[in-house]
């Protein structure tokens, strides 16, 4: 239990995806001026990321890893090429499903989170979680506990950001910063405070 | 006729960059360049794929049906990225193990997808080759610029070679650790837009609210 409790609060803080390995900047930049849209974003994001990781997480164990098709008589039979390929396909349709049940059993909540949806499948931090939970070998308990971590700290950066930006334009910027300038400095001094998190040994 | 290609070359490097411009395509920039060979390897990798995938999917983009573009676009890209990835594991393992996950993100990178969607599906497919590799050029041109500037002040070193001698091996040079860590990156990143927006001021966003001049006797 301690274990898993320690990579949740590892992949929130310590390991955050948009601060520490820079997943999803493009949406993490663009779509941080509102503070309402950044919490709707945030969690179309993080539920993706629930759902995915742990999914892609069985498919790598049962079907894609060296030789993880020994149950069908295959064992010495690596597929692990193809595993892009196949993430992102699995990204792009869990997206879609989720899109049209949304739409036909949560109508408002499909009209809240609806743009955002379709930006989802090519967002990096999704599939980069995916990578990150192959690459660390995560099983299937660890991997879901990685999914909801790491939503979650996306989540949360985005949201502090868009916080931050709604104060922001009040301030008196040098004409080129404006804007993008401006934003990526404050995510860089985001980034240096998430540090602070980094020695912690859990 | 080259008068037209050298524009499809070089807009992207200054006038329309997809990075400071267009903002795409960062997460990547930002993450492979503490090194100068991780950014000049993600810069060609990142070059060759979006050049054969604007190339393909302008050849194909008669036969896409409108509603499934995106799925044919993703697979016709991720195609081309396992090709990258396995290349670079069979001739550069040391480098592709660096590069960990982001040869893979390729695929998420939005400057493919982006130019696929904008330019390789309404123009020929030798245009969109060209048209992938000028905005692939963008792309690397502040990719090794970032990369250039956190090696040599982060570890004294460009290419793995010592350029500036470390005060631990005898030298002068008092290497500077936050150039390694991941707030440089936005740091670097920021003040070259702010640079390259200074030079070329069309590209400045305008404020949201402005500030009154200040009067006196209020």
């Amino acid at each position: 239990m301690e274990h898993y409790l320690s990579l949740l609060v590892k992949s929130i803080f310590i390991e955050n995806l948009a601060l520490a390995f820079f997943l999803g900047m493009c949406t993490f930049l663009a779509i941080s001026k509102k503070i309402e849209t950044a919490i709707g974003l945030g969690i179309a994001v993080a539920a993706v990321q629930v759902i995915t990781v742990p999914l892609n997480n069985l498919l790598f164990q049962f079907l894609l890893k060296d030789g993880a098709l020994a149950w069908a008589g295959f064992p010495e039979v690596n597929l692990s090429f193809l595993g892009l390929i196949s993430y992102i396909g699995v990204i792009a349709a869990v997206v879609q499903i989720l899109e049209m049940l949304l739409d036909k059993y949560f109508p408002a909540l499909y009209h809240a989170l609806g743009i955002f949806l379709p930006l989802i499948t090519v967002n990096c931090a999704i599939l980069g979680g995916t990578l990150f939970m192959v690459e660390r070998d995560y099983n299937f308990a660890e991997s879901a506990v990685y999914g909801l971590g790491s939503g979650v700290s996306w989540a949360l950066a985005i949201i502090s950001l868009a916080g931050i930006r709604e104060k922001l334009k009040y301030s008196d910027v040098p004409p080129a910063l404006q804007g993008l300038g401006i934003t990526f400095i404050t995510a860089g001094l985001m980034s240096l405070g998430f540090m602070a998190f980094s020695g912690i040994q859990l | 006729m080259s008068h037209e290609i050298k524009g499809t070359l070089t807009d992207p490097l200054v006038n329309n960059n997809p990075i400071a411009f267009q903002v795409l395509g960062i997460c990547s920039a930002l993450a492979v360049t503490t090194t100068l060979t991780t950014a000049l390897i993600m810069s060609l990798s990142l070059t060759v794929v979006t050049a054969f995938s604007n190339f393909f999917i302008s050849l194909l983009r008669n036969q896409i049906p409108s509603n499934i573009r995106i799925i044919v676009q993703m697979i016709v890209i991720a195609s081309l990225v396992i090709v990258v990835d396995q290349l670079l594991q069979a001739f550069a393992y040391s480098t592709s193990k660096q590069l960990s996950v982001f040869v893979g993100l390729i695929i998420t990178n939005c400057i493919v997808l982006g130019r696929a969607e904008a330019f390789a599906m309404q123009n020929p497919p030798v245009a969109s080759f060209l048209d992938g590799i000028g905005n692939g050029l963008g792309y690397s041109l502040i990719l090794v610029s970032v990369g250039t500037i956190r090696e040599l002040f982060g570890s004294g070193s460009l290419l793995g070679i010592q350029i500036l001698p470390l005060i631990k091996d005898g030298g002068w040079y008092q290497p500077i650790g936050i150039m390694l860590l991941p707030p440089s990156a936005f740091f670097i990143i920021g003040l070259l837009i702010w640079a390259l927006r200074t030079w070329k001021p069309s590209q400045q966003e305008a404020p949201s609210y402005s500030i009154l001049e200040r009067t006196e006797n209020t």
